[in-house]
């Protein structure tokens, strides 16, 4: 049995279905990628991870412990911590107040709360902009906040949900290179990402779906020469 | 030390202030600041730190009050001791109903607590073997002197907003200003929001009910139009809030001395100084004009609170430096 697992997962929304019968597994120690088009069901897979939304059926495993049904908070305390693609600071407080209220899930202490926030900080780099109120910050500090916050309530399994986009060229390769030094510190991660240059250096294994359906899984290079990735992305005259 | 000096000096001089202010009227006056000190950092931890706006302050308040009248009404028990019950009967109040409308988001949250008030108010009306209804609770006053109120009120003041610096300062208070931020990051970072908002929530509601309970034993006389008043107790609670400064530990209580202030002022017409005027110069438009301005004050409520959102939009105390930076403009521009 894989460290986290997801099995045969569905969800509805009315009538629609954004996923249908996904299944995978995470080994301890991967970036593991979720790749597919818009509308795919990335972003609602991590919805269902994180409990923010109920499956419609199916099952979803950490270290063999069902988590699916838990409410989100509850989820976060057994170790599954998450990002949001449409970034959700805590606006009117400073960065290490946002990281502050994180640490506070491990500890009642203030004081280790705080030691635990600043040394998170100085490990993604954000030291420089601790002290400024989050909603002043520029988007590609927001995105590292979100990445802080998360890693602040010591997860075993991250969910970094498109961390990369909208960052420029130099901004990319810091991103890039904070998640692999994430990964190294020994939390397992899930990425959904856009942009091919980061989720296929950076993956262990990958997922593509589409529609919400699974269309392969493999490493990083056999997705990548897979005939139907190529043609949910660029269209059918390509997949030849 | 030195950022508390300020209060400690303001505390200094509320308590020797019965014994300088030796007028029983601005004595009461302080008494019902004190009390709305209590009130507005019962609101602010809820509404203002967590961000679950409450329109129905009055049902905490007039629960506590009702339950300091019953216990002497009804068992001849010390209306004293329902200073003790008071806050807690409002915790009773408030615990079944947060459980429930926590559900609720946002507007939907305050448009359940002002029915919630609705429904208190009507509650004590038509219960009338229990509450006497219209009739109210009358009881005789324990004291002439006005000064051990005053003392009971100031304890029950600080009391509030000690309660509230020290719960910002710990764990509870970073969960509570994370949930009004944003609920759904505050659920991911692991805060179980549904516990924490019952938690501000009945600590908003022990404070106004103790606010209430004292009310019954000051003011000896309540009906459940004066103490589930919506106006009077649920807007006032939010005006004490915005104009003192939401979210600000010293807010309400500065918010607290100008709402009293401001509401007395146009109550009596300017402490009669309109009534002087009228007589100066008894013409019907200046009298009829009197007569406007003293029945203006609801009116001017509204107004106070327009400036003080455009101009102040984070009230007295949060704004204080842009406030102090305007006042000493403008006296160099005099000068």
């Amino acid at each position: 049995m894989a460290y986290f697992e997801v099995n045969k997962v569905f969800k509805h929304f009315g009538g629609l279905a954004a996923l249908s019968g996904v299944s995978f597994g995470v080994e301890q120690g991967q970036i593991y990628g979720l790749i597919g088009p818009n509308g795919s069901g990335k972003t609602t897979m991590f919805n269902l991870i994180n409990g923010y939304f109920p499956l419609t059926a199916g099952k979803i495993l950490l270290e063999g412990r069902e988590i699916s049904g838990m409410k989100p908070f509850r989820i976060c305390q057994l170790g599954i911590g998450r990002t949001f693609q449409v970034v959700k600071p805590l606006k009117r407080m400073t960065v290490l107040d946002n990281v502050i209220a994180a640490g506070f899930l491990r500890t009642e202490s203030k004081i280790e709360a705080r030691s635990l926030a600043e040394e998170i900080i100085e490990f993604c780099g954000l030291t420089r902009q601790k002290d400024k109120i989050a909603k002043s910050l520029p988007i590609a500090s927001r995105k590292r906040l979100e990445i802080t916050r998360a890693l602040a309530t010591k997860p075993k399994l991250l969910l970094l949900d498109e961390t990369a986009a909208g960052l420029n060229p130099t901004e990319l390769d810091e991103a890039v290179a904070l998640i692999k030094k994430i990964r190294d510190s020994g939390v397992t991660i899930i990425i959904v990402e856009h942009i091919m240059k980061v989720i296929m250096t950076i993956s262990d294994r990958i997922l593509a779906i589409n529609q919400g359906v699974v269309i392969t899984e493999g490493t990083p290079k056999e997705v990548a020469s897979n005939s139907h990735v190529i043609a949910a992305y660029l269209g059918e005259d390509y997949s030849a | 030390m030195k950022e508390n000096a300020g209060p400690l000096i303001v505390l200094g001089i509320l308590l020797l202030f019965p014994w300088v202010i030796t007028d029983q009227y601005y004595q009461h006056l302080m008494i019902l600041v004190l009390m709305w000190v209590a009130i507005g950092s019962g609101w602010n931890l809820i509404a203002g730190y967590t961000g679950q706006v409450s329109f129905g302050d009055a049902a905490f308040f007039g629960t506590g009050a009702y339950a300091a009248g019953l216990l002497a009404f009804k068992l001849g028990i010390s209306a004293w001791w329902g200073l003790a019950l008071g806050g807690l009967m409002a915790v009773v109040i408030a615990f079944p109903f947060g459980w429930i409308c926590f559900r609720l988001r946002g507007a939907y949250f305050a448009l359940a607590t002002l029915a919630l008030n609705e429904v208190m108010r009507h509650i004590a009306t038509i219960w009338e073997s229990l509450t006497g209804g219209m009739v109210g609770i009358l009881l005789m006053q324990t004291f002439v002197s006005k000064i051990p109120y005053y003392y009971v009120a100031l304890v029950i003041a600080v009391i509030a907003v000690v309660t509230v610096q020290l719960v910002m300062q710990s764990r509870w208070g970073y969960y509570f200003v994370s949930i009004r931020e944003d609920q759904d990051t505050a659920e991911s970072i692991g805060i179980d929001t549904h516990y924490y908002k019952m938690i501000s929530l009945c600590l908003a509601a022990y404070l106004t009910g103790l606010a209430g309970s004292l009310y019954m034993n000051y003011m000896s006389f309540i009906d459940p139009h004066i103490v589930f008043s919506l106006h009077d107790i649920s807007i006032m609670a939010i005006l004490v809030g915005i104009v003192g400064g939401v979210g600000t530990v010293y807010g309400p209580a500065v918010g607290a001395f100008v709402m009293v202030t401001v509401s007395e002022l146009f109550r009596t017409g300017g402490f009669g100084l309109v009534d002087s005027v009228t007589k100066a110069i008894p013409y019907p438009a200046v009298m009829l004009a009197a007569k406007y301005i003293k029945e203006a004050h609801v009116f001017t409520f509204g107004v106070l609170v327009i400036l003080v959102i455009l101009f102040l939009p984070n009230g007295i105390v949060g704004d204080w430096p842009k406030l102090r930076r305007g006042l000493l403009f403008w006296r160099r521009q005099k000068a």
